[in-house]
């Protein structure tokens, strides 16, 4: 179960790679198409951001995520609790001793990051160790360990990463379309397919929308995972159930959070007040949700 | 020629099964060792910090003589004699240290005594990872046994002689979720 779940996982994120690959060059075709009636050097565009945009941010995610986030590496002289619960769950989970990081801010949320294990960091806020019990705490650790474990955040970086392409390009493209004047070269080939036209303008629109649709998707499904792992390292769901309402309860946006950066957390860091968030649009399952599967666990 | 192919293939087939059983097998072995070998630290660790407690508490609460005792008494075990005794032993110190950590209450400057408190964390950190690493333990040696005992591993592990391991059984009431009864 477990190794087919890691297994899985790794499949997972090369057939979205391909995926939204495939995305990509597609959406620059359509805006070769549509500015320049150029298509190939359309492509060729896009494919020469593809193959430096998504490895670098393969590399740099986790160094960029702490430091959006604000986050400060601790020592275990100076959290000592902290460090110790989570030193507990890295033993229980098998997993190389994470760094640990605290971010000042009294909204409690909590959110792990790293390619591999062996370069993994959690990250906790003030808010969160100070609101929290011990038991609730190792809840939420080993929700983040869980993550780890299960290879998420690599499929997660990849998501937003490829993510961010389609939008950076598409947000290119409608630009050089809006204000560049467009279609320059209508002389040179001026026998454009009106259909292809609107096919390719409509893809345009489409894509990041359908880009951030899979990538919703891909992160609340990993939650559910997680929560199931961080059960089996502690085998007590009540802490998790504790820690995840005492999270949802509380008003307070985390500050350093962004759209970007909101998947990554154990619970929405965004938008605590706006009740009424369409599940499709969702980074994580409501948490009445994940407390109903942890409570029949 | 057809023929050939076949039987390099077959041989081919299960010189790779082998390989795979076998190494398998060496990797739970390896695991259940590493698993212990946190047990291990964790006992030893233990072992170090009672000492130091002892001495802490000895100073502000003079009428405890008795449990203290009986926590210097059952240290030693904590090192000493096979898997299950060490265990077993450190079962004991846990109900008394819980005791030592319960009687602080009465005595209030015990209790903002940060050398104390420290210690308190540690003993507590450490009593956590034993329970931990014997979970992990037990699920290891679990896995393993399933591995070694099915068809058709179980002739390698014959052949290479990886015998049967034990769990570690302790009362684990502490680590259990209660169950509520409505």
């Amino acid at each position: 179960m477990l190794f087919q779940q890691i297994a899985q996982n790794k499949r997972r994120t090369f057939f979205l790679v391909i995926l939204f690959s495939v995305l990509v060059l597609a959406l620059g075709w359509a805006i070769g198409y549509l500015v320049n009636n150029d298509s190939v050097s359309g492509v060729l565009i896009t494919l020469v951001i593809l193959v430096f945009y998504v490895p670098i941010t393969y590399m740099t995610a986790s160094s960029q995520v702490l430091r959006m986030s604000g986050a400060q590496e601790v020592t275990e002289a100076e959290e000592p609790e902290l460090y110790h619960i989570v030193e507990e769950l890295a033993l229980a989970a098998r997993l190389p001793m994470p760094k640990v990081y605290l971010i000042q801010d009294p909204s409690p949320n909590a959110f792990a990051t790293g390619i591999k294990p062996e370069k993994a960091a959690v990250a906790f806020t003030t808010g969160l160790v100070s609101k929290l019990n011990r038991e609730e705490l190792e809840g939420v650790a080993a929700h983040e360990l869980g993550h780890i474990r299960n290879y998420d955040i690599r499929l997660m970086t990849v998501c937003i990463a490829l993510v961010g392409v389609i939008t950076l390009i598409a947000e290119f493209g409608s630009r050089m379309l809006f204000f560049g004047g467009g279609r320059r070269n209508n002389d040179r080939n001026g026998r454009a397919n009106p259909i292809l036209l609107i096919l390719a303008l409509v893809f345009v629109i489409v894509a990041p929308i359908a880009g951030q649709f899979v990538r919703l998707a891909v992160s609340r499904n990993r939650e559910y995972l997680a929560d199931a792992t961080a059960v089996e390292f502690t085998r007590n769901p009540q802490g998790l159930i504790h820690a995840l309402e005492k999270i949802s309860a509380d008003p307070h946006d985390v500050q350093e959070a962004t759209n970007a950066t909101a998947a990554m957390y154990i619970s929405p860091p965004l938008g605590k007040n706006r009740r009424s968030r369409a599940s499709l649009w969702a980074t994580h399952p409501s948490t009445a949700d994940r407390i109903a599967r942890l409570e029949a666990m | 020629m057809l023929p050939w192919i076949i039987v390099i293939a077959v041989i081919a087939i299960l010189v790779i099964f082998v390989i795979a059983s076998y190494n398998s097998l060496v990797k739970y072995r390896n695991w259940i060792g590493e698993s212990w070998s946190q047990i291990d630290v964790q006992l030893k660790r233990r072992h170090d910090l009672i000492p130091n407690l002892v001495n802490t508490v000895k100073g502000y609460a003079k009428h405890e003589q008795e449990t203290l005792d009986k926590v210097i008494q059952a240290r030693n075990q904590l090192v000493q004699g096979s898997p299950q005794e060490r265990i077993e032993a450190d079962n004991q110190i846990q109900g008394a240290l819980k005791s030592i950590f319960a009687l602080s209450e009465a005595y209030p400057d015990l209790k903002a005594n940060q050398n104390f408190l420290k210690l308190q964390e540690e003993l507590s950190t450490t009593e956590n990872k034993v329970a931990y690493a014997r979970q992990l333990y037990n699920k290891t040696v679990a896995d393993y046994n399933i591995k070694r005992e099915s068809f058709p591993t179980n002739i390698l592990a014959g052949m290479f002689n990886f015998t049967k391991r034990d769990t570690l059984t302790i009362p684990e009431a502490e680590r259990e979720a209660p169950t509520v009864t409505f």
